[in-house]
């Protein structure tokens, strides 16, 4: 495929450091809007703060860069007010479950057709390396140079309580899964939430030891597997990859549109 | 029955219809007293005219909805009071940035803090204007009677639109809730600002911060044809992030100047028996109802009393201020608040000390009587 017709070369370099996993997810999004044969004019890419969220500028959609943890809420209002634009909200994992975290739970319940990628590597990357909601406990961070004593939550089981329709996590060791899951997720009728593991050795992987790149993607292979297979069978502690929720719930703006034709018979 | 657009109504649906005759076809809002009526009308009118309501999970993703729908080419607004309004302020200083139009209405109750939620206030005149942080500027209208919150309702988006910036209706809860009559106008009776939206066809590059030679922007939806770059970071005219200081400073002076050099344009007010007024009363929203009765009944007995009326209370009209009270002996600003509008009326008049208050802030609406007596103090009367 050809990227230049995608991205803003204008704007390139893009900001990310050397071994970042979001350039990856970058990629395999451009490749699932490609396969997908999406209207540019008819993409609309929201996004919040932080390292993740510098994406919307990078593509040659319609691109609304907003606040810290509200991307989903602008979203909500992009959609609603056009239910004909397809609208992808990139996220970090501070982004979308910190500071956005009631945002995110709402987003789940509207069910509104909005496809959220959530890009968690476990730190505040672009404030240099604080621990975030993801980073698990006896970790270290700038803001927790001893060890992490925070609980993190798990981002799939949060979507699915919350009411999201389609629900699927994957990494950026796995890039043929990004673009098939967020393929099934833009096509999905209703709010999709896809969390991508990505690695951040700057801040993440140097602090704790994690050793480059190569070794933190090499780490997302082999301590993932598929959901329903042997390996996450035997290996439990592994985290799971693959499609947990994919089901039929009424969509916000559908809904919407029904309540104004009842209003016309009204 | 007649056919006839005389209703009697509270403030809070007069601001629904209004914002409807400016066309307004998205809201979101949450609940608040004393706003909440604003919310109630809107998802009871919306549907049927093919609009959109959306009650979001809290204020502050309230006024983001409302902004991404206005990016789409919609008119939009949100309606709150004071807790709800602190809330907003991050987004609204995004909407000033990103210059995108939007209408935020304060029903201000007692504050601060959860305060005094079935009480009005008029204590949020200065985090209209400096809630946001950074430099900007703002451009907050106001009303006293049911007729005139229609007009500046429609006159709010009429700004927003012309200056891309949000527009604060700062009403009370006095206006909000109370019944009165009102007429409401029939279809271009009065003026409607439409979008200015670019007119390059496809292909050509659209710039959406490169302004035309007399300043304005003009828009163009997004699912339309021109694709493009939103931020609130500082941003050259492709709308993409520079920290370039000569473009930094260029916006700035932008944002600032395209409201502070249209105050003339920006000004609406009304005047009473300022012509030869010895002591005259600077008041605005629902408390200048007191005033003007104040005014009247003081006028019969022959004293020379006036009332000059502000509407628009962001950007303040310095120099109208200025020019109408020069010949007062007393300017006596009439507030329900510790003193706010009345700090720009000692600043922008020759002599401030001729300048007292006349206040109230217990969360009874301040009366004729009230306003007689303090009358009476500030001319060494007794009381």
């Amino acid at each position: 495929m050809s990227f230049r017709n995608y991205i803003r070369e204008r704007f390139f370099p893009h900001l990310w450091c050397p071994g970042c996993g979001h350039g990856i997810v970058l990629n395999n999004m451009l490749r699932a809007v490609e396969e997908l044969g999406l209207a540019k004019n008819e993409l609309v890419m929201v996004s919040g703060i932080g390292c993740s969220s510098r994406i919307s500028g990078y593509v040659d959609f319609h691109s609304l860069h907003t606040l810290h943890g509200r991307a989903l809420a602008f979203a909500a209002g992009v959609k609603m007010s056009q239910p004909n634009l397809n609208v992808i909200v990139p996220m970090g994992d501070g982004d979308a479950l910190a500071i956005g975290g009631n945002h995110f739970i709402h987003a789940c319940r509207r069910n509104m057709d909005i496809t959220a990628v959530i890009m968690n590597n476990r730190i505040y990357g672009m404030t240099g390396g604080q621990f975030s909601p993801l980073t698990g406990t006896g970790l270290k961070a700038t803001t927790a140079p001893l060890e992490t004593i925070d609980q993190t939550f798990d981002v799939v089981h949060m979507a699915i309580a919350s009411g999201a329709s389609y629900v699927a996590r994957t990494t950026s060791y796995h890039f043929q899964e990004i673009t098939k899951y967020l393929k099934q997720a833009i096509n999905h009728k209703g709010f999709s939430a896809v969390e991508i593991l990505s690695p951040c050795p700057t801040h993440f992987g140097r602090r704790n030891k994690l050793g480059g790149a190569v070794d933190m993607l090499e780490h997302l292979r082999d301590n993932t597997a598929q959901i329903g297979s042997k390996a996450l069978e035997e290996n439990p502690e592994r985290i799971g990859r693959g499609v947990f929720v994919h089901k039929d719930t009424p969509e916000y703006c559908s809904e919407y549109e029904r309540l104004i034709q009842a209003a016309h018979k009204g | 029955m007649t056919d006839t657009n005389i209703r009697f109504i509270q403030g809070n649906e007069v601001c629904v219809e209004a914002a409807l005759y400016a066309g307004l076809d998205f809201f979101a809002g949450y609940p608040i007293t004393p706003s909440s009526e604003i919310a109630e009308y809107m998802s009871s009118r919306l549907p049927a005219l093919g609009g959109k309501f959306l009650q979001m999970e809290d204020e502050i993703s309230s006024i983001c909805a409302i902004i991404g729908a206005s990016l789409t080419g919609h008119k939009v607004m949100t309606a709150t009071s004071g807790p709800g309004f602190s809330l907003m302020q991050e987004a609204m200083g995004f909407a000033v940035m990103a210059e995108i139009p939007c209408v935020i209405v304060d029903v201000q109750r007692g504050g601060p803090s959860t305060g005094l939620p079935t009480h009005g206030s008029q204590g949020d005149i200065y985090q209209a204007k400096w809630g946001t942080h950074g430099d900007h500027a703002i451009i907050a209208l106001t009303a006293s009677t049911h007729q005139d919150l229609f007009r500046m309702t429609v006159e709010g988006f009429n700004l927003a639109e012309t200056y891309r910036t949000p527009v604060i209706l700062l009403f009370d809860e006095m206006s909000g809730h109370m019944r009165e009559k009102v007429e409401l106008p029939k279809s271009g009776e009065v003026q409607v600002v439409q979008r200015l939206r670019t007119s390059l066809p496809e292909g050509v590059d659209y710039h959406p911060y490169l302004p035309r030679e007399d300043g304005r922007l003009p828009m163009s939806d997004f699912g339309g044809r021109h694709r493009y770059n939103v931020t609130g970071l500082y941003h050259d005219m492709w709308g993409f992030p520079t920290s370039d200081p000569k473009i930094i400073h260029g916006l700035i002076h932008h944002l600032v100047d395209k409201i502070e050099n249209s105050v003339h344009q920006i000004t609406h007010s009304k005047e009473y028996f300022l012509e030869d007024a010895t002591c005259i009363l600077v008041s605005y929203g629902s408390t200048a109802r007191s005033a003007l009765h104040i005014v009247k009944n003081r006028r019969n007995r022959g004293e020379k009393l006036g009332l000059l009326e502000l509407q628009t209370l962001w950007p303040f009209p310095a120099q109208l201020v200025r020019e109408k009270c020069a010949q007062a002996v007393s300017i006596v600003v009439v507030e329900m608040n510790m003193g706010q509008v009345v700090q720009e009326v000692k600043k922008a008049v020759d002599r401030p000390e001729r300048v007292f208050l006349a206040n109230r802030v217990d969360g009874e609406f301040i009366t004729p009587t009230d306003i007689k007596n303090m009358l009476r103090l500030i001319q060494g009367r007794g009381v």
